[in-house]
């Protein structure tokens, strides 16, 4: 009667197998989205930025709004240093969102409730900042583990925290995000098989809650994105701009 | 009683829901690694490509635009604010030919006062002179006249008298004795009759 809450998550093959080596590459429903949210974010961008006229169209006035949105969130975060990252952030930001919001809609699948994928953006994050941050400063970024202002007898303490905390960012970063759209997900598909197993006498209660738990998770697919986007900067803003 | 079954049902088929969940669901799928490896692939494939395409295409072209737009606003503000300096000079400009036309009108009219006067003064100068000449003579002829009233007076008495004397009397009489009498006369009651 009700559907496995969880089988809104299974990845299948769509077409053939293809196997590189001993990597199974097949083309996937996970793959699917993929290609449908980048290209539809490269459409509406693309006609967002197609005609330069001074009074903007809607779909103009959207990109340039996004555009001035994601600007606004990197330079308040991060400062005018995060410039040349910008492009990545922008992209990494709509990706997620895109995603997010397609997994909003009946019946598809949401690309950001896989571990692996967040884990994957997360894990490329980290090592891009750590690297960042080791180009810029050097071995003094190392300092970033050792705050200043500390007594000397906490210090061996703090630093060891300080090290946990900062590997333990891509984990904190892809679990929230993945963690947030699968039980959102879940928490869905569990009202929406209370409204069918009830049935017309006891369907309603659930139903009302459905509706209620769409409007959230489309603010929480987009605060997910935010958040992701925002703790990128943070991220970058150590690497870039050292003080501790 | 209605509204008790209704609650009676949803409360229970929450358990029954739960148990049936659990019997069914097997993990999560995405513990699954099946199709890591695929879904790394394809992240990392369309991903990629977006960055790409919106780095070196897209944004650079919304950059664009948002920076002529802003330039466009901006040069339309000075244009304006340019025009505004202009017509408030021309404004200034106006108010200065108006007051100084204004000062050059008063002084035109100041002058042709001055010089309407001094004529009215001129003109009345002369007929002043004029008006005092003509009385000087009328008295001068008045006195002449005052002077000579007395002996032409005198003359007339004396004709008078002569021929009131030959009337009453039917005789001729000298003249001169009547004038010597009549002079006599005049010079008693002079001041009587004429007031000098």
């Amino acid at each position: 009667m009700a559907a496995n809450p969880m089988s809104q998550f299974d990845v299948y093959r769509i077409g053939p197998e293809i196997k590189v080596g001993a990597f199974d590459i097949s083309f996937t429903n996970a793959s699917l989205f993929m290609i449908l949210s980048t290209v539809s974010i490269l459409l509406i961008f693309n006609l967002g930025s197609k005609k330069n006229s001074i009074l903007p169209n809607k779909i103009q006035l959207l990109a340039e709004l996004s555009y001035t949105f994601v600007s606004k969130m990197i330079s308040d975060t991060a400062g005018s240093k995060a410039k040349p990252y910008f492009a990545f952030i922008f992209s990494l930001f709509m990706f997620v969102l895109f995603c997010n919001m397609f997994g909003m809609i009946p019946y598809t699948f949401t690309v950001t409730s896989h571990i692996i994928v967040t884990f994957v953006l997360a894990a490329f994050i980290f090592i891009g900042v750590t690297v960042i941050g080791f180009i810029k400063h050097g071995f003094g970024y190392l300092k970033l583990f050792v705050p200043s202002g500390v007594p000397a007898v906490l210090l061996p303490l703090i630093v060891v925290i300080e090290i946990i905390s900062y590997l333990s960012r891509p984990i904190s970063l892809s679990v929230r995000l993945f963690a947030n759209m699968m039980a959102g997900h879940t928490m869905m598909k569990v009202f929406g098989g209370f409204v069918i197993s009830l049935g017309i006498v006891g369907g309603w209660l659930p139903l009302s809650f459905s509706v209620a738990l769409t409007g959230l998770e489309i603010l929480v697919a987009f605060l997910q994105a935010y958040v992701f986007a925002i703790l990128t900067c943070i991220y970058l803003n150590d690497a870039l701009n050292l003080h501790h | 009683m209605v509204k008790k079954i209704y609650f009676q049902s949803i409360f229970f088929s929450f358990f029954f829901i739960k148990e049936a969940f659990a019997a069914e669901s097997g993990g999560m799928p995405q513990l699954n690694p099946e199709f890591w490896v695929s879904q790394i692939f394809w992240l990392i494939l369309t991903f990629g490509i977006m960055y790409l395409v919106l780095s070196k295409l897209i944004l650079p072209k919304i950059s664009n635009n948002l920076e002529s737009r802003k330039s466009q606003i901006l040069e339309n503000i000075e244009a304006a604010e340019k025009q505004r300096e202009d017509s408030d000079a021309k404004l200034k400009e106006y108010d200065e030919i108006i007051s100084k036309s204004k000062l050059e009108a008063n002084s035109i009219f100041n002058l042709a006062r001055e010089k309407a006067l001094k004529d009215i003064g001129a003109k009345r100068e002369v007929l002043d002179k004029q008006i005092d000449n003509e009385i000087a003579e009328a008295e001068k002829e008045i006195d002449a006249l005052r002077k000579n009233a007395p002996d032409k007076i005198n003359i007339i008495a004396i004709e008078t008298s002569s021929e009131l004397l030959q009337k009453l009397i039917g005789a001729e009489v000298n003249n001169s004795s009547i004038s010597a009498i009549v002079d006599d006369l005049s010079k008693r009651n002079g001041d009587k009759y004429y007031g000098n």
